[in-house]
């Protein structure tokens, strides 16, 4: 086994390994899915029908369903594939960057205008830096 | 014979492509950034340069997680825009060089690095926006292309010392290929970013403006960087500066930089830009 313990050190970040990617096949390929027009309307038609459609466990159903991109990505989401999803819905990728922080649109957007987070102490949870 | 003669380095922000396709460049938020790309298109009109080989990431548009290359390269004649959820962009098609890329694959190949061969691809905005920033609005690219793929999508990528070999292999290559062509390198992706989890938003300036510093010059501290040390500082998407390795180690020793540009924020991105001239 690779020793991953220093990517799971970085704080409020997921590392896309083989693993997850693993874990998260069907979830990222039924978001690869809305390449196609047509199956992103039947998508947002019957979202529930669409989702059966695909070998996805029930938690990863419902965190499309909720539209809670962390929990995607716990559950082996990458934020590439679901980029499609909040294309899908017609949203920016700074909104869905702002609703994995707990900030408000305005406030994450605010926040990128004066240069965006700093990495300090957002480096390391083992560090404290 | 073909030669390089020029590496260009440039983010790759799928909103800046949004901007300019729904007009809305001139705004007192983009304009900035467009008027970073001013001086480079001036400059590659009168360069023209024939073949563009260019490095980039696809993000879940011609690659899903059914295969999952490292390094490929695209020897089709064409290539389709993609649908990336919102429609393809209204840029034209991208136009190869499977000639030179041919050659390439097969070069690279027995030169150690073990390419995937693409016959077919749709391209994202990872390779169409860097040919809207050096070209602007156009009916028709003046230029063809050999897209390179790199995977930065699954972790972990290549080395940036990988990296950087290719771009000396790819440089080899060229040089060995029998027509009289100029061929620029390009790297895209970049610069310091995250678009995930709540670490989103990550920017980090002295990083990144001590990596463009050391695009010229001496290349042992960019060959040295770290995978864990890119996620760390840079952000977990910022991993894509490795591509920029590869345009690095395909000019040589000691280019010479023709222009630089940075600028916060391009929607969650520090965009970072570098012409870089070969040396002889």
């Amino acid at each position: 086994m690779p020793d991953n313990s220093d990517l799971d050190d970085i704080p409020g970040t997921t590392v896309f390994t083989a693993a997850l990617s693993h874990q998260g096949f069907h979830l990222n390929q039924f978001c690869m899915s809305l390449k196609d027009p047509q199956n992103r309307s039947r998508f947002l038609r019957g979202t529930r029908a669409y989702l059966d459609e695909w070998p996805m466990t029930e938690q990863q159903k419902q965190a499309v369903i909720n539209r809670d991109y962390n929990a995607m990505i716990a559950l082996g989401g990458n934020i590439y594939f679901l980029a499609k999803i909040f294309a899908t819905d017609g949203q920016s990728f700074q909104t869905a960057a702002a609703s994995m922080t707990g900030m408000t649109v305005e406030e994450y957007a605010a926040m990128m205008l004066h240069g965006g987070r700093s990495p300090e102490g957002l480096r390391s949870i083992r560090e404290g830096r | 014979m073909a030669r390089i003669t020029a590496g260009v380095t440039t983010s790759h922000v799928p909103a800046i492509g949004a901007a300019l396709d729904l007009d809305n460049d001139t705004t007192e938020y983009w304009a900035p950034v467009f008027a970073g790309y001013k001086w480079s298109q001036e400059w590659i009109a009168e360069e023209r340069p024939d073949v563009v080989i260019l490095v980039f990431n696809d993000h879940a548009s011609a690659f899903s997680l059914e295969m999952i290359p490292t390094f490929a390269i695209g020897c089709a004649d064409e290539f389709p825009i993609a649908d990336e959820g919102f429609g393809p962009r209204p840029v034209p098609t991208v136009l190869g060089h499977p000639g030179l890329a041919c050659h390439l694959a097969q070069s690279l190949i027995l030169d150690e690095f073990d390419m995937t061969v693409i016959n077919q691809m749709a391209v994202d905005h990872g390779l169409s926006v860097p040919m809207s920033l050096m070209f602007g609005r156009t009916d028709a690219w003046p230029v063809r292309v050999v897209p390179i793929a790199v995977n930065v999508v699954q972790f972990p990528p290549p080395t940036g010392e990988r990296c950087f070999k290719l771009g000396q292999a790819i440089r080899r290559a060229v040089q060995s290929y029998p027509e009289d062509l100029s061929v620029q390198v390009w790297g895209t992706g970049g610069m310091s970013h995250q678009l995930q989890g709540p670490r989103a938003g990550l920017i980090n300036q002295p990083f990144d403006n001590a990596f463009l510093d050391h695009m010229t010059g001496d290349t042992s501290y960019l060959r040295s960087i770290s995978h864990i040390e890119y996620l760390r500082e840079a952000g977990s998407e910022g991993i894509e500066l490795v591509m920029w390795l590869v345009m690095r180690g395909a000019l040589g020793e000691n280019p010479i930089e023709l222009q630089r540009f940075y600028h916060v924020p391009a929607s969650n991105t520090a965009v970072g830009h570098l012409v870089l001239t070969a040396s002889k």
